[in-house]
């Protein structure tokens, strides 16, 4: 009796992680626009039909486990009967196949094909081991680089131009659309359209080396007010320190080696080595989707990144606890 | 059951991939020099040996643009630096002090833009362009097209002594 009780609480247990995995910002089966729609379409078809084979399967095995041999066995008339059941099956699995088949290359055909004229155009950038969302329009000074932070207007069509700096990464937003490598050397073109606002998280869906797991991103979903909003103050140049500790963080900053890797624009520091810093205390993630972006973590991070992040290119910077404190202070302030 | 001799084989084979272990290992934290004096011949370079490092080196020989003056190692604005002449000195801590503190006719100083392990890994890197370094930590790809023969395949170029009219 226990036994049973136990194998009850097991497969409970088990539906209920099944169940807890089907809704959130980072699900195959929670689509928030057309391709991740198709996909999950495809995924559930997919799903049902080798479902119901297997049930199938599984029964006419059972059937033949149970049943007792007759005399008629072995009579012309039963060998007759099976080669015609042969056949069906055989008719039946390859009619499944080919549709399958066709629901596959329909479906992969969609998720290729231009979604029509795009309303931004965004270039993904893959670095060993962090994202560079750069958006470009018409003149460079509307130049905008979000590292690891992808905003996107709800509803209008958005092509994403990929590359790669070092070796090959795979950009994929589960809720949004399938992966799309990025190539070193080669530039390849994919669309999003995001029907439901909200964040997804995206991440490297290609082993790219020692932090591939910690490669991850945001995308926010906003109305097309908001984003424009969000775009134009990326477009500032970066805040002024407001206090003396600030000021002596841009003083150390702008001295150190951390402006020989990143960019404030603004300022002197206009490295691409590193990820750009100019509206760094506005973005939700610190090392690309590895912690929040508050304070303590900002310290952790500065602190020893190769503790939080083994093999990061960041070094750890030697510098006084008072100067540390500052260049935190002044991070915090370029929102 | 295993034979003696067999059993000799099985730990010698062991021990020679176990030797491979250092090549890659990886000290995230940064190595320094054993000996910190930075003493021409004194110092060694930690990463000599390191195939990681060196790697690092090399991407950070592109990143820092060192290619902007060096190009790929055959020189342009700067000297050459896979050949077997070495203006500077050749020696780890030479090498070490050119990119630290910079050198006459051009050279910039790293030493407060830099953390000291990537100048020790850009060193090298730099040293592993002339293929002195030993065989197996050379880099053999790189994150872009091909531009010359990978590192490992390159024939060793040993330094020659100093030239005397090191001013070039």
């Amino acid at each position: 009796m226990g036994r049973r009780r136990a194998l009850w609480a097991c497969c409970a247990v088990m539906a209920a992680a099944a169940s807890a995995g089907c809704a959130g910002p980072h699900h195959v089966f929670d689509p928030a626009g057309g391709p991740a729609r198709d996909i999950a379409a495809l995924g559930r078809l997919l799903f049902a039909v080798c479902t119901v084979i297997y049930l199938l399967v599984i029964a006419v095995l059972a059937w033949a486990l149970v049943r007792r041999r007759t005399e008629a066995d072995g009579s012309v008339e039963t060998g007759r009967r099976l080669t015609r059941a042969i056949a069906a099956a055989t008719i039946a699995s390859t009619m499944t196949i080919v549709g399958l088949t066709a629901a596959s290359a329909v479906t992969g055909h969609g998720l290729t094909s231009p979604m029509g004229p795009a309303a931004i155009t965004v270039d993904v950038v893959g670095h060993q081991w962090w994202w560079d969302f750069q958006f470009r329009d018409v003149s460079p000074d509307e130049f905008v680089s979000s590292p690891n932070e992808l905003h996107v207007p709800l509803g209008q069509p958005v092509m994403i131009k990929t590359m790669s700096r070092d070796v090959i990464h795979s950009f994929w937003v589960p809720n949004l659309h399938g992966k799309r490598d990025l190539i070193p050397g080669q530039v390849t073109n994919t669309w999003i359209q995001a029907d439901r606002p909200g964040v997804y998280r995206g991440l490297c869906a290609e082993f790219c080396g020692h932090e591939h797991a910690k490669m991850a991103f945001e995308v926010v979903v906003e109305t097309p007010q908001k984003f424009k909003a969000w775009i134009d103050h990326q477009r500032e140049n970066a805040s002024e320190p407001a206090d003396e500790q600030e000021r002596r963080g841009r003083d150390v900053f702008l001295g150190s080696p951390c402006a020989t890797c990143h960019t404030i624009r603004g300022t002197t520091a206009a490295s691409r080595v590193g990820p750009d810093l100019t509206h760094v205390g506005s973005r939700m993630t610190l090392a690309a989707g590895t912690l929040p972006n508050t304070r303590p973590h900002l310290a952790t991070w500065l602190g020893d990144p190769q503790s939080v992040k083994p093999g990061t290119l960041m070094p750890a910077v030697p510098m006084s606890d008072a100067d540390r404190g500052a260049v935190i202070a002044y991070l915090r302030r370029l929102q | 059951m295993i034979g003696r001799r067999h059993r000799l084989i099985l730990v010698l084979v062991v021990a020679a991939l176990l030797g491979g272990c250092e090549r890659e290992a990886r000290s995230f934290k940064g190595r320094t020099s054993a000996n910190a004096s930075k003493e021409p011949g004194v110092s060694r370079n930690p990463y000599a040996g390191n195939a990681w490092g060196v790697g690092q080196g090399k991407r950070l020989y592109t990143l820092y643009n060192c290619v902007g003056c060096h190009a790929n190692g055959g020189g342009g604005m700067g000297p050459a630096l896979m050949d077997d002449r070495w203006i500077y000195g050749s020696d780890d801590a030479s090498v070490f002090e050119t990119i630290a503190r910079g050198r006459p006719n051009g050279m910039p100083a790293f030493g407060s833009r830099i953390t000291e392990s990537q100048i020790w890994m850009l060193a090298a890197y730099v040293e592993s362009m002339s293929g002195r370094l030993p065989m197996d930590v050379l880099p053999s790809r790189a994150d872009h097209m091909r531009y010359s023969t990978p590192e490992n395949s390159r024939r060793a170029r040993p330094p020659q002594g100093a030239p005397k009219g090191a001013d070039e």
